[in-house]
């Protein structure tokens, strides 16, 4: 009998371990790493380049940066994790680790951000599909990772929840002082991409649906399909209830915007989705994204969101070039290459070229 | 860590409502049920066929065996890309046939190899008994081989149990309840930091994964509740008083007669 106690123990042990591995994997992705640096002998040339191109950008986030001293009150306990801050001023490129959160669309900056960093002579390693806002953005902030490419809007919600900001200007105005000293606000891009609650064609037209607040009535009868985070987040279910009055009948635990949604959305297991406004599968199924005129979503310009202490002239010149060049057509159009089956890491390279900053 | 975990656990809003704790556990055994049930309709007949035939071990158990090397999370993902469209309306089924299949490939090889391995490890002299005494093929496997390898086959069974139970978390991932949703909720919700939200995810992931192997627990002390009071006495050894106690000799001899039973007794033993 004590041989089976002890067995059982020891099943218990395992079985929490399995369970913890087994969800664990899921969030952290493939956890793969790859690092790339450039050749020495191409950096003298390749940063005395960047030194002339950057001028008019380097100005830009000078004013960017002002401005977020000048609320932040906490003096420099700059308590980022990692110690290295080889960063320094002049010449040197400096390194980085860039993160992204775990749907495609982050991936595909991720890898625009590495390679635009790449061939300024700045020594790149990428951590993909670490998980939602709520996990990526502890890892910059303890210096696990030191990059990400992060939407302006929901990234205020983040550190502000009760900023009332919804235009892009005042929101990336708001920004600076929000996300503390620690961390620093890049140029924002042109490109915007909103989390959306998206409906099928079917059902908007069974119910006339056309905002999000046409679906107050009959939302008790309704499934939402949304990734965890989205029971928690301020834009998420607390949104819906607090802005519209609407309270959805189901909720199933899906994807961020990934195929799992787009699915279930299109096989009707759940009535409306967190889609992205970017991703092509909309356009293709022929899906409807409701309006939100209570600005429930708000706007959501891609930024790139840098650890202070590694941040470098070369690495801020090199992503402000990258958010000059993105619009939002570019996004949707770069989204449907990766969409039907392209890799990510080589759509981000094709781009990278053709607009010359690569 | 641990007093987010207990406030969570003792919060009796946690437990109920559609996606409370109570249904997450009934959904949890529910799926693992299923799967194990399914894996031993499958592969209970045929590991005793194979042990007792000795045909197609090697193919079969091969096989078999070789299926616990595919990765259950990405197979899961790719059945419910395959399965989901040919599924419309409001069904879960396109979300449990993809975990159904999953855990049932990780719930037969253990039954399986164990089955035959219990039937193979028969001490062939009680077999050449049991037969020499003018049982049939039938009689042999259910009063001889089957009482014999009833402990490595319900090891089988409890180590299947226990590994579906662990796995069937990863349900949560495509969608699917169970006790694999508050744990894969609150990775993505932000655990193990200094805020109010966080604190609340902590105690969420902790709750999981507590109840997950508070399950695996309380199913391997039935299961082994079960097979202790299911065992021949024969194989056990495990009598009353002293004075019952035989020489494990014997029990072989016993266990060929088919009279596993019967309580041994001194005139049985000297009838012999």
């Amino acid at each position: 009998m004590r041989r089976t106690r002890a067995a059982g123990l020891v099943a218990a042990f395992a079985a929490t371990a399995l369970a913890l591995t087994a969800c664990g994997s899921s969030t952290s992705g493939s956890g793969s790493s790859s690092s790339t640096s450039s050749s020495s002998s191409s950096d003298s040339s390749s940063s005395a380049a960047t030194g002339a191109s950057s001028a008019p950008a380097g100005s830009s986030t000078a004013s960017s940066s002002g401005s977020g001293s000048a609320s932040g009150s906490t003096s420099g306990s700059a308590s980022s994790g990692s110690g290295s801050a080889t960063a320094g001023g002049g010449g040197a490129p400096g390194s980085v680790v860039i993160g992204s959160a775990n749907f495609s669309e982050s991936e595909l900056l991720m890898n625009i951000y590495a390679d635009a960093l790449k061939a300024k002579g700045v020594t790149v390693s990428l951590k993909p599909a670490i998980g939602s806002r709520e996990v990526y953005l502890p890892a910059l902030k303890d210096g696990s990772i030191d990059l990400i490419p992060e939407y302006t809007g929901v990234l205020l919600a983040y550190f502000d929840k009760n900023s009332t900001a919804t235009s892009s200007e005042d929101i990336y105005k708001a920004l600076p002082a929000a996300v503390g000293p620690d961390l620093k606000v890049l140029d924002q891009a042109k490109a915007e991409d909103k989390d959306s609650i998206t409906v099928s064609a079917e059902t908007a037209s069974k119910y006339n649906l056309k905002s999000i607040g046409d679906l107050k009535s009959v939302a008790g009868d309704l499934t939402l399909g949304a990734p965890p985070e989205f029971k928690t987040r301020a834009d998420g279910i607390p949104g819906l209830k607090a802005k519209y009055g609407v309270e959805f009948g189901d909720f199933k635990t899906l994807d961020a915007g990934g195929p799992l949604t787009v699915n279930a959305l299109k096989n009707g297991q759940i009535d409306a989705g967190d889609l992205f406004t970017t991703d092509p599968a909309i356009e293709a199924n022929k899906f409807v994204v409701l309006q939100d005129p209570e600005n429930l979503y708000t706007a959501q310009n891609i930024v790139p969101l840098i650890n202070a202490a590694k941040s470098t002239p070369t690495i801020e010149a090199a992503l402000n070039a990258v958010s000059a060049k993105l619009e939002t057509t570019t996004l949707v159009d770069l989204n449907a290459k990766v969409g039907s089956g392209s890799d990510p890491a080589t759509v981000a390279a094709d781009w990278v070229k053709s607009q010359g900053l690569g | 860590m641990i007093g987010d975990w207990w406030s969570y656990l003792t919060d009796p809003d946690n437990w109920d409502g559609r996606n409370g704790l109570w249904a997450n556990i009934v959904e949890h055994v529910t799926y693992s049920g299923i799967a194990v049930g399914v894996a031993l309709l499958i592969a209970f007949p045929l590991g005793l066929w194979i042990g007792h035939t000795g045909r197609g071990a090697t193919l079969v158990v091969g096989t078999v065996n070789a299926s616990r090397a595919l990765p259950t999370f990405g197979l899961m993902v790719l059945l419910f890309i395959l399965i989901s469209p040919h599924f419309t309306g409001k069904t879960d089924l396109p979300y449990i046939l993809p975990v159904e299949i999953v855990l049932l490939l990780l719930a037969v090889p253990p039954i399986l190899s164990n089955t035959y391995a219990g039937l193979q490890s028969v001490d062939p002299a009680v077999r050449d008994a049991a037969r020499g005494m003018g049982m049939t093929g039938g009689q042999v496997l259910r009063q001889v081989e089957l009482p014999n390898a009833y402990p490595l086959i319900m090891s089988g069974l409890r180590s299947a149990a226990l590994q579906v139970i662990a796995t069937a978390t990863v349900g949560a991932y495509i969608g699917l309840g169970g006790l694999g949703a508050p744990i894969y909720d609150a990775t993505q919700q932000g655990p193990f930091q200094d805020t109010e939200s966080s604190h609340l995810a902590t105690g969420e992931l902790l709750t999981g994964a507590f109840l997950v192997a508070a399950l695996a627990l309380l199913i391997d002390l039935v299961l082994a509740t079960i097979q202790r009071y299911t065992t021949s006495r024969g194989i056990t050894g495990r009598y009353r008083s002293s004075s019952d106690l035989v020489a494990p000799s014997e029990v072989a001899v016993r266990a060929a007669e088919g009279r596993t039973d019967l309580a041994p007794g001194g005139q049985q033993v000297a009838a012999l």
